[in-house]
């Protein structure tokens, strides 16, 4: 075992070749996932939202665009932006743009879902006595509905964030110089170390995703207490 | 956007060729995996619930740490990094044979078999205690009692959480394509390299996997319609 191989390379791996060159490594790929997260959950919400909706039209497009996004993998998605964008504006767009934009597309249609469940959660009794009190729909959703299911929904948004954390090394496929590609570049630089340092990568994600999945399983409980229910 | 179509480039001919190989390589690969899966979730969530403390240790640390790091790095784990770990004998052979497919399928079976092994536990739990102690002191051993009596029934109400999980595999297998296992994702790419007609090869690959997707859901709501059981306590 050579794990003087990644010893050498740690700082490489946290964050490239930051302070003479671009910031790469494990640094963007929290950037991107904090990018995306904070994306996909306005794309979410306004999808989860129009997918509660009476009006046809706008459920129908909610649905079409979270069963399409949901049934296809996240890799042709990428693909998607990254081969058609160029085809569509002419002139290709930076990688790390593309990926980004993949992942909040992706990542929104899976918080839809999570708000459409959140809000129908709640007890019907809940609008009903908002619409009651006087309050319009559009003023019932904004002040007693959504306060209450967003918080309820705070443990699968964490959950969501970990999936996307370890989406993030998809950006790698189309270049994206983040902790995946560090690795690979390491990878060919060194040519004799792969297993030492693909154990190393592996470990710097689980710490990230492992605090996060752990600290959601922690809120649930929390949460747990502050819900509305029926009776 | 001065861009020509040409749909009949890629549904016919050599690139309409690749485009099939590509679906049954991901078929096959998938299938594999999820047979593999299966068994191995199912090792991995009664080792969680026996009383023999190691046991649960293990199946512990196996799902948190497969679930909580990257396909992608375990499939580049597998592909670059088990060269070294393994003995000398065993890395001929698999060199000898398609030593892309076989890490493509560790590398799914691994990763997926930690989420499925978390939805069998949550099965086995919602079985009522009194099953097993029943059927303990009707004379069955442990096993018999979990292989006879627990996990039948316990499958079958954790039906839908594995087809949909299945459906997960079947679309992250488009990742082995990044140790060039030739999968439906691999060939669009190659088809977008060979002829510049990337829209094209992509949106029937896109379909094809919108169309296996949206059958799996189907089942599932057909299953959940009619089969699905409720214990009563």
């Amino acid at each position: 075992m050579q794990w003087d191989v990644v010893w050498n390379n740690f700082d490489y791996f946290l964050w490239g070749a930051f302070p003479n060159g671009p910031l790469g490594g494990l640094a963007v790929s929290i950037i991107l996932a904090v990018l995306g997260i904070f994306g996909a959950f306005w794309i979410g919400l306004a999808a989860g939202l129009m997918r509660l909706s009476r009006n046809k039209l706008v459920k129908l497009t909610a649905v079409f665009y979270i069963e399409v996004i949901r049934g296809i993998p996240l890799l042709m998605l990428i693909f998607w932006f990254y081969f058609l964008v160029p085809i569509i504006f002419g002139s290709p767009l930076p990688e790390f743009h593309c990926a980004l934009i993949a992942f909040i597309v992706f990542t929104g249609a899976y918080i839809a879902e999570i708000v459409k469940a959140g809000v129908t959660a709640l007890p019907s009794g809940q609008m009903e006595a908002a619409r009651g009190s006087g309050l319009s729909h559009y003023q019932a959703m904004r002040f007693v509905i959504l306060p209450q299911a967003l918080r309820n929904m705070i443990p699968s948004f964490v959950n969501q964030f970990v999936s996307l954390t370890k989406d993030t090394s998809l950006a790698y496929i189309i270049g994206v110089n983040e902790l995946t590609r560090t690795a690979t570049q390491v990878n060919n630089r060194t040519l004799s170390a792969p297993t030492e340092i693909f154990i190393a990568i592996a470990v710097l994600y689980f710490i990230v995703c492992y605090v996060l999945t752990y600290t959601s399983r922690r809120m649930e409980k929390h949460l747990a207490r502050y819900q509305a229910r029926d009776r | 956007m001065n861009y020509q179509f040409d749909w009949n480039l890629v549904l016919s001919g050599q690139y309409g060729q690749w485009i099939v190989e590509g679906l049954v390589t991901t078929l096959q690969i998938s299938l594999v995996s999820i047979g593999f899966t299966l068994l191995l979730g199912t090792i991995i969530a009664v080792m969680r619930m026996s009383k023999f403390k190691p046991f649960e240790w293990f199946s512990f640390a196996f799902v948190e740490f497969f679930r909580n790091t990257p396909l992608l790095i375990q499939i580049f784990f597998w592909y670059f990094g088990s060269y070294s770990i393994l003995p000398d004998s065993v890395n001929t052979w698999l060199y000898d044979h398609d030593f892309e497919f076989a890490a493509g399928v560790i590398s799914l079976t691994f990763y997926t078999a930690a989420f499925i092994a978390e939805e069998i536990r949550a099965g086995i739990n919602s079985i009522p205690k009194n099953q097993l102690e029943a059927s303990r002191a009707t004379g069955l051993s442990f096993m018999q009692a979990y292989r006879f009596v627990i996990l039948p029934q316990a499958f079958r109400i954790i039906i839908p959480p594995l087809i949909s999980q299945s459906l997960n595999l079947i679309k992250n297998s488009s990742l082995v394509m990044t140790i060039g296992v030739m999968d439906l994702t691999y060939m669009a790419r190659q088809v977008e390299s060979y002829s510049f007609h990337g829209f094209e090869a992509f949106t029937v690959a896109t379909l094809i996997y919108l169309v296996i997707s949206l059958i799996v859901s189907f089942s599932i709501n057909m299953y959940n319609k009619h089969y699905l059981i409720q214990i009563k306590y």
